[in-house]
């Protein structure tokens, strides 16, 4: 992967003394482990997309569009952007801008796909002190796995100091489930009553953490479906009451999204960012079949970016998004 | 967000009528809308090519051809096909002759397995018999105490292990135990896996022969996308489902996955998760599910439902008084407590055909907040007032007010759309149908007030 965890958050000033040498003390075993998952996930992906990969630039005639559209349509881009992203190869290669050639037309396509995908990227912000990062989404898409990882990925790898907030205070044991997360990810948790108020949460987190001079806040937050407006306005209540103590803050909000929704992923980021204005999108189990295509009508529409994506149950499989990497391996290289 | 496909269809084929016959290129840009329409509502790309194939064939036929309305007519033929490739009506669960029916409960990760378990426990309890939960779930950090939790509120006895013991032994030990103890249905809930995960897809392999279930249900969200086929296709071979469970159909996905999974496996979708609440959970209707993913509303489920919770005489008696136009700011606030008894109001409006067309409806979205404020304005008032709003004035606007912790310009606006509302009952009551705007002038302004319940017919 071409884009790193430092290179995707913005410290500020912070110099992350510990965070090289960290790095420097990963395992061999670790990075064995990340090879081999590597290679079965290029595999599942290769199977399933054999049909377009390699000939379908062979010859090109309508067919050839038509294929291509059903393969878009097939990991989930959605009708809309399928047909822009289609026309405007179609009309690039007759027009003859694009050469009339299997490798040409493939590496143009990665290309727009690629672009579609970088609208409005910008680094995950964690300059403040502390930095505040919520975590909202709909219910199951991996919040809270997210951001343990996350957690982890700051702290273990980069040297800061993390605080926790459990804001879920609605599913059953969601705090348990942080809890075992802070601890993995060595960072303070703070929580509160079943059932308490998610806002009096996150303000005791963001209290811990100045008393502590922690570098950053990550609140969890309950899922919740986006057509429930009490319970976004529950979320933009939690937002409001962060807003209080800093007024910049949260610094970075973002959305999990599933990689096997469908088009109704585009209404859940539409909808949370008028509640909470999200400033990513984090792609969750990208290590099954599904290619999360929804990612791309999301970034097209919205302007919102994907800032980071899961691809396995380690904590390694949270990465960095790579747009050049994720088109190809949307039409799987 | 979209256009409704039966509206869209038929002002693609309006002017069909006007020449009398549906040519093949009109037939095949209504096929166009509903290949649009279903791979928005996530059908699979493929179920819909074949579906689109057979419908085409269907309304090239002459009854259609030659139909007054070919509009009306090719919605009815999809929503027909839709219906019967979902299975027609709907299907039930096997239940053992003796002893515990065993249920296994399957899925991705997320897709709400945990919740469903507790629900379907809730709903078994409902009819009266005892139920236990296995806690098959050891890989998720909390989700054993999530069951635990779940399963304490459904009523139900959840057997665990904590998250040391294999899954395929606890699943084991549980189902000794539920014979043991006599329970008549346990429902084993393990945890969420790929379904290109060999090692833990084996271990739900093992966990079915082990228990030899009465039924497997495989967990599905309604927002799953194209991926739906393959994830059903693979859960089919290992664990050879039964069932389907749609989960998180509260949303606005259309729920194109269930059509999809239906299609390909052939398996019957049995129950819908429709809300946070652990009683959100009922049986599948596959034809109202068509209808949704039609964008044709969901007439019957709501009647249902206003049938749960209003009393029969007392809407007679309502209804009356509508016609009379002697209806009460005290009836409103009865049937308002009522209508909000069947859920939150915006659920209740996606159910209504035609809301989808109507834009200012539609981002009108119910603040629950504000129907409080009504009640409470309603409430500060004596009854004198209640019965009849007429007499309210400068000074009982503000006792009102200040009686309700609302402003004097909150209690005028509602008077003033009540009485708006009382004009639009009036002709309702008379068998008039409110046109668009008068719908979207009570739920425009600023000010949401409930209309009144749909008429039953």
């Amino acid at each position: 992967m071409a884009t790193s965890w430092q290179e995707i958050v913005d410290l500020g000033s912070r110099q992350p003394g510990a965070a090289v040498a960290v790095q420097e003390e990963a395992p061999e075993a670790r990075r064995g482990v990340f090879r081999r998952l590597k290679e079965s996930l290029s595999k599942s992906r290769q199977a399933l997309t054999e049909e377009i990969s390699a000939s379908l630039f062979d010859r090109i005639d309508d067919e050839t569009w038509e294929l291509l559209e059903e393969a878009l349509i097939l990991a989930d881009v959605g009708a809309p952007t399928t047909a822009a992203v289609v026309e405007k190869l179609e009309h690039e290669v007759e027009s003859g801008a694009v050469p009339m050639d299997g490798v040409a037309v493939r590496d143009r396509l990665i290309e727009i796909l690629a672009e579609v995908a970088n609208t409005g990227r910008a680094p995950i912000d964690l300059s403040a002190e502390p930095a505040v990062l919520m975590m909202v989404g709909v219910n199951g898409t991996g919040k809270t796995t997210t951001i343990g990882k996350i957690a982890w990925h700051l702290s273990r790898e980069m040297g800061l100091s993390v605080v926790m907030a459990a804001a879920d205070t609605y599913r059953a044991a969601a705090a348990e489930q942080l809890e075992t997360w802070a601890e993995r990810a060595g960072a303070e948790l703070v929580r509160g009553e079943a059932d308490s108020d998610p806002g009096a949460v996150a303000y005791d987190a963001i209290n811990a953490a100045r008393a502590r001079g922690a570098d950053v806040v990550i609140v969890d937050t309950a899922g919740r479906l986006h057509t429930q407006s009490n319970l976004m306005e529950e979320l933009a209540k939690v937002r409001r009451v962060i807003q209080k103590q800093i007024p910049d803050a949260p610094h970075e909000t973002l959305i999990s999204i599933d990689a096997t929704t469908g088009q109704n992923g585009l209404r859940q980021a539409k909808v949370f960012s008028e509640a909470v204005e999200v400033d990513g999108v984090v792609l969750t189990k990208l290590d099954g079949t599904a290619r999360g295509g929804i990612a791309l009508a999301i970034a097209s529409d919205l302007g919102i970016p994907v800032k980071l994506i899961g691809v396995g149950e380690t904590l390694e499989d949270l990465r960095p998004f790579d747009p050049a990497d994720y088109a190809k391996a949307l039409l799987a290289e | 967000m979209f256009d409704q496909l039966s509206e869209r269809l038929q002002s693609t084929l309006s002017d069909v009528r006007s020449r009398g016959k549906l040519s093949e290129s009109d037939v095949d840009s209504a096929m166009r809308e509903i290949r649009l329409a279903l791979l928005e509502a996530d059908v699979n790309f493929k179920v819909v090519k074949a579906f689109t194939k057979t419908l085409k064939e269907r309304c090239l036929g002459s009854d259609v051809l030659e139909s007054l309305d070919p509009g009306q007519q090719v919605v009815k033929i999809v929503n027909e096909e839709l219906a019967s490739l979902m299975g027609g009506t709907g299907s039930e669960l096997a239940m053992a002759s003796s002893g515990p029916t065993v249920i296994l409960m399957a899925g991705l990760q997320g897709s709400g397995k945990t919740t469903a378990c507790a629900k379907l426990a809730q709903f078994f309890k409902k009819e009266g018999k005892d139920v236990a939960l296995a806690a098959c779930d050891v890989y998720r950090p909390a989700a054993v105490e999530q069951l635990v939790t779940m399963g304490g509120r459904a009523g139900a006895h959840v057997y665990e292990r904590g998250t040391d013991a294999d899954p395929v032994e606890i699943a084991t030990w549980a189902l000794e135990q539920a014979r043991s103890e006599r329970r008549d249905v346990l429902i084993v809930d393990t945890a969420g896996r790929l379904h290109i995960d060999q090692d833990l897809m084996a271990e739900l392999g093992n966990i079915r022969k082990k228990t030899r279930p009465h039924d497997v249900l495989l967990v599905v969200d309604a927002m799953t996308g194209q991926d739906a086929v393959g994830v059903a296709e693979s859960f089919a071979e290992v664990a050879e489902f039964d069932g389907v469970v749609m989960t998180k159909l509260d949303g606005d996905a259309r729920g194109g996955a269930a059509l999809s999974v239906k299609a390909v496996t052939g398996k019957p979708i049995l129950f819908a998760s429709t809300g946070e609440k652990i009683e959100d959970f009922d049986k599948f209707h596959p034809d109202r599910m068509a209808q949704r993913i039609l964008g044709m509303g969901d007439v019957l489920s709501l009647i249902e439902k206003a049938e749960q919770q209003v009393d029969e005489d007392e809407a007679e008696a309502l209804q009356e008084k509508m016609r009379r136009d002697q209806f009460t700011l005290d009836d409103f606030l009865k049937q308002m407590k009522q209508v909000r008894k069947m859920g939150p109001l915006s659920g209740i409006i996606g159910m209504l055909p035609g809301m989808g067309a109507m834009k200012q409806l539609k981002n009108a979205d119910v603040d629950e907040k504000e129907l409080d404020r009504v009640q409470a304005i309603i409430l500060s008032m004596t009854p004198q007032e209640r019965a009849n709003p007429g007499l309210i004035n400068g000074s009982r606007r503000k006792r009102i007010a200040a009686g309700s912790g609302t402003k004097v310009q909150s209690v005028k606006q509602l008077v003033k759309q009540f009485d708006q509302m009382r004009v639009l009952m009036k002709s309702m009551a008379n068998g008039q149908m409110p046109t668009p705007q008068q719908m979207a002038n009570l739920a425009g302004g600023g000010q949401r007030t409930p209309r009144p319940k749909a008429r039953r017919r």
